[in-house]
């Protein structure tokens, strides 16, 4: 079969087409095809290449999965040596003792969580209020300027900002924020000395700058997944503007401003380069929060290529395995509660 | 007669008052936002700025106490890396993209995918790190660009797929119809008219994996290790921008002080244009010949 698209012949505008009486079925026996029925049967099917790019795509897809498996396997694979010697007790003792071979996960799980919830308490009111603003209040010509200065704010390298935080924020704590921090403060035995200025409270507080375009921009994408009717009915019914939003909108749309939060909670857990310049690098638990302090991801980036022996570097792992279990759980629960409110659409970040 | 329910002015008042208060508390945490932004901007501009010179582009560091030297030994490894991560990371991306997109709408696998991808954009950088480096140093004892790359690689796949799938969701269905009307295979239309038709937001959308992965430091910090020296080997270790700015941030010497501010406002250049033109693009709607 030669035949060409162009040998075609389809009816012009102004021709009465055939009559519609015989719905297409198919050639009579005895009767030849169609010509366009003759054309699609010589190109041949496409069945088995269509198939093929089908299977080839979720083959594709599937590689997702496959590099969740691949970490958890080398993570575990690696760290048996410390799980079978220590068991669930590495993770409660807080001796961190590589040249006797004692190790403890204790320091870097409190330093991780303190440094991460200073971060978040710093970072959530800003967040939600900043959110809040560009989304109800803000001029139209603003909005999107300002959410494009958030969002740069989200893509800034956290090697540039552990630079920034060494030579800038550092010397603005210890010689300014730190002292009124320790008068005001003190009593509670939260900000004492020594001030060095490098410390968890340092770590903290880039970590508040660096989570705080992740909590906006998502509460601001569940804020605007409100539907309008919720809005007007509040305003009908009198409410100032500050109400309509209490109201209409952060009552319905708590869940995902719970979800961002968490989600927030769970970029702090796994800050590496940022927390690792100014946290101070010391494995002890204190209470005052501008003593140095250490976080999972920290000790890891620094310890890592020094590691001496293979117990070293198998409680390194280890640590990386509880990071990666908790920063999983935390990340899929904030992906959940955020879906629920947008359903299903996609909760990113950037 | 039915009693007329009036509030107390006080209370009018609180109400009023409340709402004042709230749009100012919101105004100032604009405020408190955007400051740390533009401080950080023109500090970094100010203090890059005036070490960046061409020496920067082209020599290699000089050892410690000399003045002068430059970083593009760490350029040309950033490079190199993002080179071999985007060999790996892309067409993977694009590809589980396109399953998302067009052939798993509403499946059971397709939202598990698109539920982990999301959950792997969260996992810290450091973790990936490690998993390469027992995956491919271990085994060939010793650090290597390749294994570098390896892991730039697979952090950016969840990123790449997750933009591809928006894009080509946002190709109107009127151009497939159209295809599949003329008898085109299912495959050649996916690929020949959807992916290009939407071709300029995936590559944004690549872009955009690009920059983020470009900035990574803690992947790298034991798998491409860093190098003092010009290499372009492979197999041997490798610097990179991100890392040498990590290292010279933490040294005693000005010298090497100013190298990583001047580091750190060329990554902090590449990102800035790179996030404008994503949004350039997908504000825009820059997606020729979809209607």
């Amino acid at each position: 079969m030669n035949l060409k698209i162009q040998d075609i012949r389809v009816p012009g505008p102004f021709e009465t087409p055939s009559p519609v009486s015989d719905p297409p079925s198919g050639p009579r026996p005895g009767e030849e095809p169609s010509t366009i029925r003759k054309f699609l049967l010589s190109r041949g099917s496409s069945a088995f290449a269509d198939r093929g790019f089908r299977w080839l795509m979720v083959l594709c897809a599937c590689t997702i999965f496959g590099i969740v498996a691949l970490i958890a396997t080398e993570l575990i694979l690696r760290s048996q040596l410390t799980i079978s010697k220590f068991g669930i007790k590495y993770f409660f003792g807080s001796a961190w003792d590589p040249v006797n071979g004692n190790f403890g996960a204790l320091p870097f799980i409190y330093g991780t969580l303190v440094s991460s919830l200073i971060g978040l308490v710093i970072a959530v009111p800003l967040a939600v209020g900043v959110a809040v603003f560009i989304t109800e209040m803000c001029p139209h010509k603003l909005r999107g300027p300002l959410s494009f200065f958030t969002e740069l704010l989200a893509a800034i390298p956290s090697v540039v900002y552990g630079l920034w935080a060494v030579f800038v924020l550092v010397p603005l704590l210890r010689e300014h924020v730190n002292p009124i921090l320790m008068k005001l403060l003190g009593w509670t035995g939260f900000f004492t000395e020594p001030n060095f200025g490098i410390g968890m409270f340092a770590a903290g507080v880039i970590l508040s700058i660096m989570i705080l375009p992740v909590i906006s921009s998502l509460t601001r994408e569940v804020m605007t997944a409100v539907p309008h009717s919720q809005r007007e009915a509040v305003l009908a019914l009198g409410a100032t503007r500050w109400e309509m939003i209490r109201m209409g909108v952060l009552r319905n749309a708590r869940i995902g401003i719970v979800g961002s939060i968490i989600l927030g909670l769970g970029r702090a857990l796994g800050e590496t380069m940022a927390v690792t310049m100014v946290i101070g690098n010391r494995p002890e638990i204190v209470k005052s929060l501008l003593a140095p302090g250490y976080s999972m991801a920290s000790v890891i980036a620094n310890e890592f290529s020094e590691a001496s022996d293979d117990m070293y570097l198998s409680a390194l792992i280890e640590i990386g395995l509880a990071l990666f279990i908790v920063t999983i759980i935390v990340n899929a629960l904030a992906q959940l509660l955020v879906w629920a409110v947008t359903r299903g659409a996609p909760a990113r970040v950037n | 007669m039915t009693r007329q329910y009036k509030t107390s002015t006080a209370k009018r008042m609180w109400r009023t008052a409340s709402n004042h208060i709230a749009t100012g508390l919101a105004i100032l945490s604009t405020i408190l936002v955007i400051t740390p932004l533009i401080v950080i901007f023109i500090y970094l501009l100010y203090k890059g700025a005036s070490s960046l010179n061409l020496a920067f582009f082209t020599q290699t560091p000089r050892p410690v106490g000399e003045t002068g030297g430059g970083m593009a030994n760490a350029i040309l490894g950033s490079g190199l890396l993002l080179a071999v991560g985007s060999a790996l990371g892309v067409p993977i991306g694009i590809a589980a993209g396109i399953f998302l997109a067009e052939f798993g709408r509403g499946g059971k696998l397709a939202n598990l995918v698109r539920f982990t991808a999301d959950v792997l954009n969260g996992v810290p950088s450091i973790v990936m790190g490690i998993s390469v480096y027992s995956l491919i140093v271990l085994p060939q004892k010793h650090f290597s660009a390749l294994a570098g790359g390896v892991a730039l690689g697979i952090m950016m796949i969840p990123t790449i797929t997750r933009t591809t799938e928006e894009m080509l969701l946002m190709v109107p269905h009127a151009i497939r119809e159209a295809a599949l009307g003329l008898g085109v295979p299912n495959w050649r239309s996916v690929l020949s008219i959807t992916l290009r038709t939407a071709s300029p937001g995936v590559i944004t959308g690549c872009m955009l994996a690009f920059a983020r992965v470009a900035g990574e430091t803690a992947p790298l910090l034991f798998t491409a290790f860093g190098n003092q020296f010009w290499s372009v080997n492979l197999n041997q270790p490798i610097a990179a921008l991100p890392l040498q700015i990590y290292v010279y941030a933490l040294s005693p010497y000005d010298e090497w002080h100013r190298l990583a501010w001047a580091g750190a406002l060329v990554l902090i250049i590449l990102i800035v244009v790179s996030v404008s033109l994503v949004r350039y693009v997908t504000t825009r709607g820059v997606l020729k010949g979809a209607s």
